[in-house]
Parts: C-alpha cells; sequence; structure tokens
C-alpha cells in the first residue's frame, strides 16, 4: 500500500525529531495492558472477560499515546490514536455479529431437530415442548416464492427499461424513486397491501397472497438496482455486434445482453430474497399465523418462519426455545442462500465480461 | 426467429432479397418490429408500474385512514386503547418516540460506522478489505425478528449493570436519571437499532471513501503527512456529503424499523427524555405491530393513519439523502 511508504520514509531522516517506536511495540502495549487488566481485576475481585477487555483497551490507549507522544510527538500520537479507534471501531462492530451468531446456535440448537423440522403445531399448547415448524417453512416459502415471481418480472423489466431503452426525465424519475423505494418501512409495506386487498375483498380477507405483495413491494427496488448494476456491466460492444448482425433489439436484450448477464441477475434475485425472507412486521400484519400447514396462498392465514419466531417469544415458556430454533432455521436458510448466491457469481461468471 | 430472415432494425441499407423470399422477409421484419415495440412497452410499462405502485401506497394508505381522519372524538374514544382527544394528538407521542430511538440510533451508530468504512477502505490489508467487508454486511442479512430476539433475551442482560453504573454515577443529569430494571428501555432499543443500521451506514460510506482520489491522498502524504493527517485531510473532507446521505439512509431503516423495538421496548406514550426508565416511548411501527392483529373497523383506520404519518416521514427523509447523493454524483471526481 502507499500509505505504508510514510513509515519507510521517515527512517531515512534520522534525527532526535524523527524517533519512531518499533513495530513490534504496539503489540507489546496490547499484550501488556491486557496483563495489567487482568491482573487488577484479579485483585478486585471480579475478572469478567468485558471488564478486562474495556479496562484493558482504556489501559492500551491511554500508555500507547501517551508513550508515543513524548518519543515520537503530538502528529505521531494522533495518528497512533486514530488507528487505534478506527480498528476498535470495526472490532465492536464485531460483538453484535459474533455474541447473536453464537447466542442462535447454541439456544436454537437445543430444540433443533429432524422432528421440530417435519411437525407443525396441531395440538400442541401450555407447556408442551414438541410442535414444529413444518407449517411455517412452508408458508414461508410460498409467500417468498410468490413474491419473487411478482417482483422478479416487473424488477427485470424495469431494469431493462432503465438501461436499455429510459432516457430523459421519465428515466431519471424512475432510478430516483427506485433508490426512494428501497427505504419503505417493512410495516408501510404491510399496510399497503392490507389496504389493498381489504379495499377490494372486504375487511375480514386473509390470505399468505396480500404478505407475498408486502414483501413484492419490498424485494422489487433491489432486484431492480443489482439487475441494473449487471446489464450496465455488459459491454456495449456486445449489443453493437448483434445489431450489426441485423439482430433486432429485443432479440438483443433477450439473447445477448440477458444471457451475459445472468449470472448476475441470479445472484441479485438471490440476495434480494434472502433480504426479505426474514421480513416480520409486514407478515403480522397480513398473513398471520395459524397452527396448521396452508397450502393455499390464496386463502386463509398462513404460518411464517419470522411470525412463529415472534410469537413463540411472546408466548414465553416452551416457546422460547421454539423461537430459538426458528431464528436458526432462520438464520441458516438466508445464509445458504447468501452463500450459494456468491458462489453463482464467482462459478457462472462470463469469463473475460469484466 | 432467425436472425438472417430479419432486416436490420434501423432502417439502414436496403438488401433487396430475392423476389419469391420478399414476402417472408416483410413479414419476419415486420414481426420483429411488433415484437420490438412490445418489448420496448413492457418494459417501459414495467418502469411506470414503479411510479404508480409508489404513488398506490400514499392513496390507499389515505383512503384507509380517512375514517379516522374525519372520525369524531366520541367515535375515537370508543376505541380501548385510544389516550388523547383527536388522531394528530394520539400520533404526537408517537412520532416523538420514534425519532428520539432513531435518532439515538444514529448518533451511536455514525461513529462506529465511519471507524469502520475507514478501517476497510484505508487501514485493513487490501487482501483482507473484502472479507472484512462481507463480515459487515453480514450484519444486514440477519433478520430483524433475530435482531429482536436477540436485543430481549441478551443484550438487555448485558446492559444492566452499564445502565445501574451510569444512572448512578451521572444520575445528576435527568437524561440519564432513575433507571429501572429490566433494561426495556428507549436506550436499549437504539442499541439495537444502531447494530441493525450499522451495514448500510458503512457500506455507502466506504464506497465514497474508496472514491477519494488517489491523487489527493498521495499529494497529503508526499507532504509529510501521517496517515490519519491525510484521511483528515483527504479522505474525510472528499466523503461528507456521502457520509451526511448515508447517516440519513440509515436514519430512515431506523424510523421503519419495527421488531426490534416491538420486542425490546416496554411501552408508553410520553414526550419524556428519561432515556432510561421503561415505560416512557413507543415508536409508530411498534406500536402499530402490536395492536393491529387484534383491531377492526375504525381502530385498523386510526393505525393506518399513524402509519401514514411514518411513510411520509420516512419518505422525507429518504427522499433527500437520496437527492443530497444524486446532486453529489454529478459534481463527482475531484473536486
Amino acid at each position: 500500500m502507499a500509505v505504508d511508504a510514510t513509515t519507510a520514509g521517515s527512517g531515512l531522516l534520522l534525527g532526535d525529531a524523527y524517533r519512531r517506536l518499533p513495530t513490534w511495540s504496539t503489540w507489546a502495549f496490547l499484550a501488556g495492558s491486557f496483563a495489567v487488566a487482568l491482573v487488577v481485576l484479579l485483585v478486585a475481585g471480579s475478572p469478567g472477560v468485558p471488564g478486562v477487555v474495556v479496562l484493558g483497551a482504556v489501559l492500551f490507549v491511554l500508555a500507547s499515546s501517551i508513550t508515543s507522544r513524548v518519543v515520537e510527538g503530538p502528529r505521531r500520537a494522533a495518528d497512533r490514536l486514530a488507528t487505534t479507534l478506527v480498528t476498535g471501531a470495526f472490532l465492536l462492530a464485531l460483538i453484535p455479529l459474533v455474541s447473536l451468531l453464537l447466542l442462535v446456535v447454541t439456544r436454537g440448537a437445543g430444540s433443533f431437530s429432524w422432528a421440530f423440522l417435519t411437525t407443525d403445531m396441531l395440538g400442541v399448547f401450555g407447556d408442551m415442548t414438541s410442535g414444529g415448524i413444518h407449517h411455517a417453512i412452508i408458508g414461508t416459502l410460498l409467500v417468498t416464492a410468490a413474491a419473487a415471481a411478482i417482483s422478479v418480472p416487473v424488477g427485470l423489466l424495469t431494469a431493462i427499461y432503465l438501461v436499455e431503452y429510459g432516457r430523459g426525465p421519465l428515466a431519471r424519475g424512475i432510478t430516483f424513486l427506485v433508490d426512494v423505494m428501497t427505504g419503505i418501512p417493512s410495516i408501510v409495506a404491510g399496510l399497503f397491501a392490507f389496504a389493498l386487498f381489504t379495499l377490494i375483498l372486504g375487511p375480514a380477507f386473509r390470505a399468505g397472497i396480500m404478505g407475498a405483495v408486502a414483501l413484492a413491494l419490498l424485494m422489487t427496488p433491489v432486484v431492480i438496482r443489482s439487475v441494473e448494476e449487471m446489464l450496465r456491466l455488459v459491454p456495449n460492444e456486445l449489443r453493437e455486434a448483434s445489431y450489426a448482425l441485423g439482430v433486432p433489439k429485443w432479440l438483443t436484450i433477450v439473447k445477448v445482453v440477458l444471457r451475459t448477464a445472468i449470472a448476475g441477475i441470479v445472484t441479485g434475485v438471490m440476495l434480494a430474497v434472502a433480504r426479505v425472507i426474514g421480513e416480520t412486521a409486514p407478515l403480522l400484519l397480513t398473513v398471520g399465523i395459524v397452527t396448521g400447514v396452508n397450502w393455499d396462498l390464496f386463502d386463509g392465514r398462513m404460518a411464517t418462519l419470522p411470525v412463529f419466531a415472534y410469537r413463540q417469544y411472546e408466548s414465553g415458556g416452551a416457546g422460547i426455545d421454539r423461537a430459538w430454533a426458528a431464528a436458526l432455521t432462520l438464520i441458516l436458510i438466508v445464509m445458504i442462500l447468501n452463500l450459494v448466491a456468491r458462489l453463482v457469481s464467482r462459478w457462472f461468471a462470463p469469463k473475460g465480461a469484466r | 426467429m432467425a436472425v438472417t430472415t430479419t432486416t436490420p432494425p434501423r432502417g439502414g441499407a436496403d438488401v433487396s432479397p430475392p423476389a419469391s423470399d420478399a414476402g417472408a422477409a416483410v413479414r419476419a421484419a415486420s414481426t420483429g418490429r411488433v415484437a420490438s415495440k412490445v418489448f420496448a412497452g413492457l418494459s417501459t410499462g414495467a418502469g411506470v408500474l414503479i411510479l404508480v405502485t409508489l404513488a398506490a401506497v400514499a392513496v390507499f394508505l389515505l383512503v384507509e385512514a380517512w375514517p379516522a381522519l374525519t372520525a369524531s372524538r366520541e367515535e375515537l374514544e370508543g376505541i380501548s386503547w385510544f389516550n388523547g382527544g383527536s388522531v394528530a394528538e394520539y400520533v404526537g407521542p408517537l412520532v416523538f418516540g420514534t425519532l428520539l430511538a432513531a435518532v439515538l440510533a444514529l448518533l451511536l451508530a455514525v461513529p462506529v460506522s465511519i471507524g469502520i468504512a475507514l478501517f476497510i477502505s484505508h487501514y485493513a490489508p487490501r487482501r483482507l478489505a473484502q472479507s472484512l467487508g462481507y463480515l459487515i454486511d453480514l450484519l444486514a442479512a440477519i433478520p430483524s425478528v433475530v435482531y429482536g430476539l436477540w436485543g430481549a433475551l441478551w443484550l438487555i442482560g448485558q446492559l444492566d449493570p452499564v445502565f445501574t453504573w451510569v444512572s448512578s454515577a451521572l444520575g445528576f443529569i435527568p437524561l440519564v436519571a432513575d433507571y429501572q430494571a429490566p433494561a426495556k428501555n428507549i436506550l436499549s432499543a437504539s442499541v439495537v437499532l444502531a447494530v441493525m443500521i450499522l451495514p448500510i451506514i458503512t457500506a455507502v460510506s466506504r464506497e465514497v471513501f474508496l472514491q477519494t482520489p488517489r491523487l489527493h491522498e498521495e499529494a497529503s502524504l508526499a507532504l509529510g503527512a501521517t496517515r490519519w493527517e491525510m484521511v483528515r485531510q483527504a479522505v474525510l473532507p472528499f466523503g461528507r456529503s456521502g457520509v451526511i446521505s448515508a447517516s440519513m439512509l440509515g436514519l430512515g431503516r431506523a424510523l421503519g424499523e419495527t421488531m426490534a423495538v416491538l420486542m425490546v421496548i416496554s411501552p408508553g406514550f410520553l414526550y419524556s427524555f428519561f432515556l432510561l426508565r421503561p415505560g416512557q416511548h413507543q415508536t409508530i411501527a411498534a406500536n402499530i405491530a402490536s395492536k393491529f392483529p387484534e383491531a377492526s373497523g375504525l381502530s385498523v383506520s386510526v393505525l393506518i393513519a399513524t402509519g401514514l404519518a411514518l411513510f411520509v416521514i420516512t419518505f422525507v427523509v429518504n427522499f433527500a439523502a437520496r437527492w443530497v447523493i444524486a446532486r453529489r454524483a454529478e459534481f463527482s471526481g475531484a473536486n
């Protein structure tokens, strides 16, 4: 990196003003600070992990800044402090990630079993620890698939319009409002789907398709954004070569542009699915929860994984364990989708197109 | 369709085909042209559909909220959980709670996000940077209900000693006075929200920081600046508007987030600045989610009216954020 040049360069200018601490000093300070923190807390009598980490970090910042200020001067000291803080910010963000994943795995693994995945909640009540998420998995897959069936064609065509056809104020307006649309709160999407269906079909209407419409509203802008990005990556030479052969524009788009970008498009769609599959609030408002399997998207409430997890958490007792296990299932599905999406884009990317 | 039988779409050189094929060629050309028109129409229609949908969201919410907006005082008082004389008085504390939770989350998340973005763009080893970026993006992939579980069943317990200490040491400041366990207060909810909006703020800031002109950075280093001085002189000024719009996007997310608040906070309907007391605040989204499943008739309209307020607030915030980004794109480069 170009930045490292400063470290090497200043070595040439010898003299008191340019004295530097050796590279290993950072690690020495780090080890020293945490050792002191551990000893202090052992003497005080409460050496918990959070206490040692916090005290060690404070000691490290103080020790390294003061030493650096004395030896290297205030500018280097500020530089060191900034490096520490920036690295610290990153490590801080890992705390929720690691703790959350650990928690979900350890708490969820207890109830997570094949039986849990293949039974539903019919006839489960009170403190019974049986029951499972079969109905919720089916509901989640159906609703999400329906949402994808709505949003993928619309998103794909809109992206094609923006990249291949769109000129002038309409295209600019759509681009801008798609961005704004990504910020629609999920609960508002739920209210919209509810308002749409109840105005037409009466206030008591509940069906999986309502949730699918709500999810589609959230998913479409994400699909548009990622497909648009992929289409813009297709080199113009390919389009021109196709036109030069006399291929009409629409056929060029279908056979050349889309085919070149297909890996990226699949990845984008899968990431969009992964994003909405965990949405809870809109489904809570529209699809609700039931205890058994419902295969019909157009009639009656359905169970979905996120709503199931929330309802079980609310009911407490044995429900908490089921909530964790459902959360584990949900995270597994999301992670698998993410992983497969990245693999698809890596394996099937057209060679040399970028 | 066989490519060889179609004429060039742009109507360029007119190659006259052999007489026997003329009819077929004309037919093929005309179907090609029709198909092109249909395709262009379809894709334009999809684009227009997006605009129509966005308008429909506003219209449908307004239509459904109308009965509540025009209802009399007596009718509204018939709703068991309704407090305040009118819809506006009802939604007031909710808007306050929503804004307070989102702003607190933003205050917590922005400094950390800038740090992470700088770490990934300028501090981490280049080979590691991309995977570290994925790690942060992973935070965005976790479903909100899982954040809710994490917040309600783990984080609250961890924050309890911290809040106890802060409240006893700094209790003379009204903001943090009067902590009551468990930590089902607005600050805990904001911490969860902050974690949830970290990825988007980081992602946008990171992109902007990476766009800093290399020449600016190298010029700064060549003048003898340390890495931090280079960041302060070249990277941060260049990325300022990007960070601002990233923060506003994060604000939009935090305003609309439902489950984390619903599961963590113990609700109340006050204009209160006691951040550590439970039962003081509630957000619009969490309020809708908690009351909607059991609501019917006019109470549904009231909740949809509050949802309309949320939609307007987030729309304005997102609109402003995107406007800043779009305006910045016009001036991007070494300005």
